[in-house]
């Protein structure tokens, strides 16, 4: 809590101690920086180690160290892939607003740092699999820019061909399993891939992401089970961004603490706006899951937007307490500080990545609009197998009737 | 358990209005559908104590509206959010019935009904039938909004009534607009039966009619004709029979003259008023915006061919949703729309 006494939302902690590398007294101890040159350079493979924001809270394991270890050139990744994030967000965000996005559509700023950390740890092998708050986590699996903003405006360029929409975003080559609707469905999902993963016998393991309002499904206490009895290399990710739609955590559960809701499994509690928390935090469950089997990580993040884009998102919470997330953990300024404390790049030249990454998504909007609708015909494409497929009626049932190519 | 009669102090029930005649009310006032169903539940409530609402930020007045001011007005005990768990949410509906009370759930969309889909089927719907009638969830009332919006996507649009009309034991229910809504839902409410009452969600705000301010209810299982005709019954429900109508207003540009019937309740449903009404014509077309294999539509053909084989000039028309998942982009092309209302009407005349 903070000093001061006063109140403030348990979602703010002050994140600045652990950001100055050097003007407080007890970086030595925090060891925010241990290794540091002057002049490091932004492509440098230099070794750096940080300190976690907060320490990684555990239940029924021993949690791994604050100490991340990153390179100059790690940390400028991150700020670029965080910044792109941002950027296609809101721009996302205008899109809808002039109805160039149909559907619902669910923005993730405020959350990258989970998306850009989990990656960090593992390999496009490994499966990731997650709800309908999914456009990032397929841009951090390797997708494009122009295939998702024309997934979004539903145009054949898209990374389901625009059939999806914003909540349907899928990488298959590339181990993302895909965005899912309906609230808990992926969670036993990504179980089976898991057990998949086990036979091929090549050390992945499978992410699977939930929210904290899926965290109320039973299909996750099903899973849970499925996973521990069968020790799976399932982790389950508990992206807790504190509310499920209007509902805030402890509205709708009696223990928020979801780390530690697998009971029988092993979890651990990570700053989600910490991007070299995650990293760790995955880096250790991905070792753990192959070894002992499930592990749940819960990821402390935020959602700066509204649940959908019918939500402004303030009903229910305060400005304040946005803004105040905003000031204090954000995880693209988190970055940014790490990067100038260690005089890796200087504040223009960060500047100038983000005007890079609003050109790059402008750019993509721009390709994507070009990229056409689909042909109607593919209204009756994909639901069976080709050439396996029954007939498809239209209006009359006789003459309006289609055979599923 | 309350029976029947003493529910009928509560509330008169209406017999068959026409759309446009009075209910015989002190005083009404145009309102939408949401606020209609708003009204209706907060007379559930206020006319039986033990009576409850819950669902999914419900307390808040849910995504619809529906339940706007009702946890002010009659306490957070009363009406309540539940955690986002749907097979839960109608599982302890079907518990808090048995109790005796009436237990009035919201499922967020009709779409986030199949995780309770278990619960509905194979605990509310046989409750009463495997106790040998000791046990029944008769109090439950399960509402969710359901069908397309114009750009709602896979799991914001669909359906879902005919897994249901599948289902002894149950009754399903769905208004065509706020007067129809305010008296189906109270009627439901106040049925001792279990119930899925399906919102038309497209026409939430857009629906504005004369709503009486009172406690009225309409009955259930009685369709209504909404427009008299001599050359072809058409039948459907919710949302759907706008569609219809237009389609009969140019139809009778044409000079064919339809007869449009709102089924109201689905199950179990008035096959009388329909064969009626097809003994007229000797023509019938049914419209949903399900898929139309295995639709409500094939029940109701079904049916009346049973019934009116020897009377039918034409094969029955069953314009629908196409076989293929709730579409995204293809929205305009899979929906039942007027024009393919029309032809339809057209080729069953012309037969
Ligand atoms: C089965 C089901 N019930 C309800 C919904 C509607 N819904 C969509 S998202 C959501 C809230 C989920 O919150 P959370 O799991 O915390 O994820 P977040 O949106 O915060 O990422 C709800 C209730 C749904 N999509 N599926
Ligand atoms: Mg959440």
């Amino acid at each position: 809590m903070n000093p001061s006494g006063a109140v403030r939302s348990k979602l703010l902690r002050p994140l600045a101690m652990a950001l100055t590398p050097s003007s407080s007294p007890y970086s030595a101890t925090l060891g925010s920086i241990v290794s540091r040159r002057n002049f490091a350079s932004s492509s440098s493979d230099e070794v750096l180690t940080i300190e976690t924001s907060v320490p990684f809270t555990s239940h029924k394991c021993e949690p791994p160290s604050r100490s991340v270890q990153t390179t100059p050139k790690e940390l400028m990744g991150f700020f670029q892939d965080m910044a792109l994030m941002r950027r296609m967000e809101i721009a996302a965000d205008s899109l809808y607003k002039a109805k160039l996005i149909r559907g619902f559509c669910h923005l993730y700023d405020g959350q990258e740092a989970v998306a850009v950390g989990m990656e960090a740890a593992i390999t496009r092998k490994d499966c990731i699999i997650t709800a309908y708050r999914d456009h990032c986590i397929y841009l951090g699996r390797g997708g494009t820019l122009v295939e998702s903003f024309a997934e979004l405006m539903g145009r054949t360029g898209g990374c389901s061909k625009g059939k999806g929409g914003s909540m349907h975003f899928y990488k298959k080559e590339n181990g993302f399993y895909g965005g899912h609707g309906i609230v808990g469905a992926q969670i036993p999902l990504g179980c089976g891939l898991a057990f998949g993963q086990k036979y091929t016998k090549d050390e992945t393991v499978t992410f699977t992401l939930y929210g904290d309002g899926a965290a109320n499904q039973g299909q996750l206490f099903e899973a849970l089970n499925i996973a521990a009895l069968w020790d799976l290399p399932a982790i389950l990710v508990c992206e807790n961004n504190h509310y499920g739609m209007g509902t805030a955590e402890w509205r709708a559960a009696k223990s928020p603490a979801y780390y530690k809701r697998g009971d029988y499994v092993p979890g651990l509690k990570v700053d989600g706006m910490d991007v070299l928390a995650v990293k760790q935090a995955c880096l250790f469950a991905k070792e753990h899951a192959l070894k002992n089997g499930p592990i749940i990580l819960e990821m402390d993040t935020y959602r700066y937007h509204g649940h959908s884009m019918s939500d402004p998102g303030s009903t229910y919470r305060t400005r304040d307490e946005i803004s105040g997330v905003r000031q204090e953990r954000d995880p693209l300024e988190r970055v940014r500080k790490l990067i100038l404390g260690n005089d890796i790049a200087t504040v223009a030249e960060l500047k100038d990545i983000e005007k890079q990454a609003k050109k790059e998504v402008d750019e993509a909007i721009a390709k994507a609009k070009e990229s056409p609708m689909p042909d109607p015909s593919g209204l009756f494409s994909d639901v069976y197998v080709k050439g396996y497929g029954t007939e498809a009626f239209g209006a009359d049932r006789k003459e309006v009737k289609s055979v599923l190519p | 358990m309350r029976s029947i009669t003493m529910v009928q102090k509560l509330g008169k029930v209406l017999t068959n209005t026409r759309r446009f005649s009075s209910a015989n009310s002190i005083s009404s006032k145009p309102i939408n559908l949401f606020s209609a169903i708003n009204q209706a539940l907060d007379l559930a409530l206020d006319t039986d104590p033990r009576s409850y609402i819950f669902g999914e930020d419900v307390r808040f007045g849910g995504v619809f509206r529906c339940t706007m001011g009702l946890a002010d007005k009659y306490g957070k005990h009363r009406v309540f959010n539940t955690p986002l768990c749907e097979q839960g949410i109608v599982g302890f509906g079907i518990g808090l019935a048995a109790m005796g009370n009436r237990a009035i759930a919201e499922i967020q969309f009709a779409d986030y009904i199949f995780p309770a889909f278990d619960q509905i089927v194979n605990e509310a719907a046989k409750f009463r039938y495997r106790s040998g009638n000791q046990f029944n969830c008769g109090g439950l009332t399960v509402r969710a909004p359901y069908g397309a919006v114009g750009h709602g996507g896979h799991y914001h649009s669909q359906s879902p009534e005919a897994f249901f009309c599948h289902v002894p034991g149950l009754k399903v229910v769905i208004p065509r607009g706020p007067k129809q809504a305010k008296g189906l839902l109270l009627s439901c409410i106040r049925d001792p039966n279990p119930i899925v009452f399906f919102e038309p969600k497209w026409l939430y705000r857009l629906a504005v009619e004369e709503v009486p301010e009172d406690d009225y209810m309409f009955p259930l299982s009685q369709a209504e004709v909404i427009r008299e005709g001599s050359d072809i019954t058409l039948v459907g429900w919710g949302a759907q029979l706008q569609v219809m109508e237009q389609a009969c207003v140019d139809a009778a540009q044409e000079g064919i003259s339809c007869e449009l019937i709102d089924l109201r309740t689905l199950v179990p449903w008035d096959k009388e008023t329909v064969e009626a009404s097809v003994r007229k014509t000797g023509r019938l077309l049914v419209s949903h915006e399900a898929p139309i294999t295995g639709g409500f539509g094939a029940e109701i053909s079904a049916s009346i061919v049973e019934r009116c084989f020897l009377r039918l000039e034409a094969p029955i028309a069953r314009v629908c949703g196409l076989d293929t998942p709730f579409p995204l982009v293809f929205e305009p092309f899979y929906m039942p729309t007027k024009n393919k209302i029309l032809d339809a009407i057209k080729a069953t005349v012309n037969y």
